[in-house]
């Protein structure tokens, strides 16, 4: 069967021989490209239904793989490709409850109007009035349809302040899911390391339970950062988690305090660097502030892990996720 | 003559490649500062497209797009240490993939090539 492409309003049928990426600039489409080798992963694009070739996703970390990510200069279908144009459609959804979980961090339970399909540790855009902002998921689809968010409340924020008030029933424009900071089967052995600061935790704990929730048997380790001792939450719920196995270690971070039992003092890369110091073969999440979840980054990947084993979240503003690679990294807010 | 891209087993190869030659680059006190403020995954696709060629592998570069790429480089102050510096990281990271002396050198040769457009000079002729 022939290739074609569609992308919005474009409808491309492949001439024999051609990559979706040339189909794409036939019909006049505006795709950036370099290399046109399946190298510099510029022309990265996203299919949401058809199959773009395997070829097509060499190279690729395998979140991205899963959300349909290819490389159209190599890619060669041999069916129908629907590539995705403009972020997708927003739905509605009510405000269950609001509840005080830490210092200036609430619970936002969510019930959308229909089911939304995600990853535990994906983020969504809340969207109330003209303010738009961006939240992890701490929720699994596992646990039913109501979503869970972790707000960081700001003493100016718009969104966090409103969200905080905002009484059961109360109405948000709900876009997503976005983001590929989540677990990918396939490796059930493989050590977790998780490091967060703040409301970071959210898409952590979220994480740590999918992996166990599909069967993970490597260990797990959780690094929660915090200014003080007092910036932690969620503190019982992780310790009883830990509990469980004893496969699963929870560490409390604070820059400054006293240190006690499940808690260390000093700096957070610091820190977690010390109590693991080889990351050869570990797969890492991060999320949180961009300049923690940057210096960490570099560091565990210096320290032996893939860069493809290393997922990042800076939480940064409330665009919706450009492509990889093309215009930085996707930057969801806590 | 096969490329040594091919030899080494071609794009599955180079993936594993990158990461041991991107963590050298990264942990080199000379080079680092160059690294500072990069997107790594932007970065990593750089170096994947980077070693596709110095293997003669399929990467449709030219010397002006050596030269362009480079060129805020060249304004910060790279010269011919930083160049051979990454050179010996290639070199290594070869070798730690049981790469043979006599294909590493083809690499070098292939690296040299374009010495002259990364570090934006007018080649001697």
């Amino acid at each position: 069967m022939t290739g074609r492409i569609r992308r919005g309003s474009l409808d491309v049928v492949l001439e024999p021989g051609e990559t979706a990426l040339e189909g794409l600039l036939r019909g006049g489409a505006e795709v950036p490209s370099s290399c046109r080798a399946g190298a510099c992963q510029a022309c990265m694009l996203r299919a949401v239904s058809g199959d773009p070739g395997s070829v097509a996703q060499q190279g690729l970390s395998p979140a991205l793989r899963e959300q349909g990510w290819f490389l159209p200069c190599m890619s060669r279908p041999t069916g129908e490709l629907v590539i995705e144009e403009g972020p997708p459609p927003a739905i509605g959804a009510a405000i269950v409850d609001v509840a005080e979980i830490g210092r200036a961090i609430v619970r936002v339970r969510l019930e959308p109007d229909e089911e939304l399909s995600y990853r535990p540790g994906q983020y969504v855009q809340l969207i109330q009035g003209e303010h738009v902002r961006a939240y992890s998921l701490a929720s699994s689809p596992a646990d039913g349809r109501t979503l869970e968010l972790h707000v960081r409340v700001h003493s100016l924020g718009r969104m966090s302040r409103w969200l905080a008030a905002a009484a059961p029933g109360a109405r948000v424009g709900l876009r997503g899911p976005a983001g590929s900071c989540f677990y990918t089967e396939g490796r059930p052995d493989q050590p977790l390391l998780l490091v967060g600061t703040g409301a970071g935790l959210a898409p952590l704990r979220a994480i740590v339970r999918d992996a166990r929730r599909r069967g993970h048997t490597g260990p797990i380790a959780l690094v929660h950062g915090a200014c003080d001792p007092t910036g932690f939450y969620l503190v019982d719920e992780l310790k009883s988690m830990a509990d469980e196995t004893g496969n699963f270690r929870y560490v409390r971070c604070a820059m400054s305090g006293e240190p006690s039992d499940g808690v260390e003092i000093g700096d957070l890369t610091a820190v977690t660097l010390r109590l693991f110091p080889c990351l050869k073969g570990w797969r890492i999440f991060l999320c949180g502030s961009p300049d923690r979840v940057n210096a960490l980054k570099k560091q565990c990947f210096l320290r032996g892990a893939g860069l493809k084993d290393i997922s990042a979240d800076a939480f940064l503003t409330a665009r919706m996720p450009p492509p990889p690679l093309r215009r930085g990294p996707a930057p969801p807010g806590g | 003559m096969t490329s040594l891209y091919d030899e080494l087993g071609g794009a599955v190869a180079i993936d594993a490649a990158v990461d041991i030659f991107y963590r050298k680059v990264m942990a080199d006190e000379l080079l680092a500062p160059f690294f500072d403020d990069v997107d790594m995954e932007r970065q990593a696709a750089k170096q994947k497209a980077f070693l596709t060629m110095v293997t003669g592998g399929p990467a449709h570069y030219t010397g002006r797009d050596m030269r362009r790429a480079h060129a805020h480089l060249v304004a910060e102050g790279i010269d011919d240490t930083h160049f051979d510096a990454v050179v010996g990281h290639l070199a290594g990271t070869l070798k730690e993939l049981g790469v043979s002396d006599d294909k590493i050198a083809r690499v070098g040769a292939l690296a040299e090539s374009v010495r002259n457009d990364v570090l934006g000079r007018t080649p001697a002729v």
